[in-house]
């Protein structure tokens, strides 16, 4: 009975991979002469972050690019280009840009932070340019805090307090 | 110049980046915060809100900062289905989800009115950024991450802009969804940025009581940016919040 219910997985599974391997194939070689792959800038490489964001909140993400290549349509070829790391206080960013002529059609994040699972649980939610962005911001000087209400001992703790003490 | 005041038992400062001297243009603004603290707390006796929660005032007998507040909070209600509630029982009027950005927001415009155009109002943590910090510089105003007061989880570069803040690191589970009476627990924190800080306060409390389909809902809806962490730790955002994002120092 056991032996069964394998083989049969085993099958759906084979089956399951020849259809995938297909099906990404045909997208691989579309992407030479097609806005195609603007539109899948999430299902190609890296499943890691950039497809984590995808299903939740990012649908917006693809938005800000993807409809102006699909707009473009059979305009100049699409190129990639993998960017340098950046390092930001929580780690290295780094992502690779598609381009359509001078056009971004896609990003893909090759590498976020991943020392402490904070910047990895940003990293799923928000999409992966505004996450960098984020990241970023980060490292800005602050004049001023906003926060939940504080309690007076809160209010001790932050860096308001500190901020309030400056001369 | 930096003032510091404790209303409503919560630390406010304002910082003034103008030339000159500013004592008293500061001092009328802290008098506006302490005269709504007057009208609206819930632990003064003395104050309206708890002489109508006595049954010693009603609606029409309460004075006209009361009635404006309290017509501004009734819209809320209606718009959000009821998610932003007047009442923290049946029959008990608390204002508190309103309040704060209320004043700060009347306070700031009196400043302004006064000739004070630089300045950050703080009031506890609900932020009127007006003006610059100098010349062609915004204000960096941090949102607090939730896992420490020391971190930020991220910047905003803001000039004539307001944000406001709910979450539970400081007061634990106290913001209620108005339709079912219950705790809002979806969230850590929520921020609000918005051109109002009544508008940005208003909205910060009922996006964490509505829950995740919140920052959408409210980015839909008004004129605003969210930046919300979900206790799962999960980060989100609705709306423009990239036009905030302070960019990296040079």
């Amino acid at each position: 009975m056991n032996g069964r219910k394998w083989k049969g997985t085993a099958l759906f599974l084979a089956i399951f991979i020849v259809l995938g391997a297909t099906f990404g194939l045909r997208l691989y070689s579309a992407q030479e002469h097609s806005a195609l792959a603007s539109s899948l800038p999430t299902a190609t490489a890296k499943p890691t972050t950039a497809g984590g964001a995808a299903p939740g909140t990012s649908t917006q993400s693809a938005a800000p690019s993807g409809p102006r290549a699909a707009g473009s349509g059979t305009g100049p070829s699409v190129r990639t280009i993998t960017g340098d790391p950046e390092s930001t206080p929580y780690g290295n960013v780094q992502v690779a840009v598609s381009f359509a002529g001078r056009k971004i059609t896609g990003v893909n994040v090759l590498q976020v932070p991943d020392a402490g699972n904070y910047d990895q649980q940003v990293a799923q939610v928000v999409p992966p340019t505004l996450l960098q962005e984020v990241l970023t911001s980060q490292s800005a000087k602050v004049d001023t805090v906003s926060g939940g209400t504080y309690t007076s001992t809160g209010y001790l703790q932050s860096v308001q307090s500190a901020i309030d003490k400056l001369p | 110049m930096r003032f510091l005041d404790t209303v409503m038992g919560i630390p406010m400062s304002l910082d003034i980046r103008d030339a000159g001297d500013h004592h008293a243009a500061a001092k009328e603004a802290f008098a506006l915060l302490h005269e709504a603290d007057a009208i609206f707390s819930p632990y003064l006796p003395g104050s309206q809100l708890s002489r109508l929660n006595r049954g010693e005032l009603t609606l029409e007998t309460t004075g006209p900062a009361f009635l404006e507040v309290h017509e501004l909070a009734a819209r809320f209600a209606a718009v959000s289905g009821g998610v932003f509630s007047l009442q923290a029982a049946p029959g008990r009027w608390d204002l508190n989800g309103i309040v704060k950005g209320w004043a700060t927001q009347r306070a700031a415009q009196r400043l302004r009115v006064l000739g004070v155009a630089n300045f950050v109002l703080n009031a506890g943590g609900d932020v009127v950024a007006a003006g610059g910090s100098g010349p062609g510089t915004a204000w960096n105003v941090g949102i607090r991450s939730p896992e420490s007061p020391q971190r930020m989880m991220a910047v905003l570069a803001l000039r004539d802009m307001a944000v406001a803040t709910s979450a539970t690191y400081e007061r634990g589970l106290h913001i209620v969804d108005g339709r079912t009476g219950r705790s809002a627990r979806a969230f850590a924190s929520v921020s609000v940025v918005a051109a109002d800080l009544t508008v940005a306060d208003v909205l910060a409390t009922t996006v964490f009581a509505m829950g995740p389909d919140g920052p959408r809902w409210a980015a839909e809806r008004y004129d605003c940016s969210v930046l919300a962490q979900l206790a799962d730790g999960t980060v989100t955002d609705a709306g423009e919040l990239r036009r905030w994002l302070a960019p990296a120092p040079r």
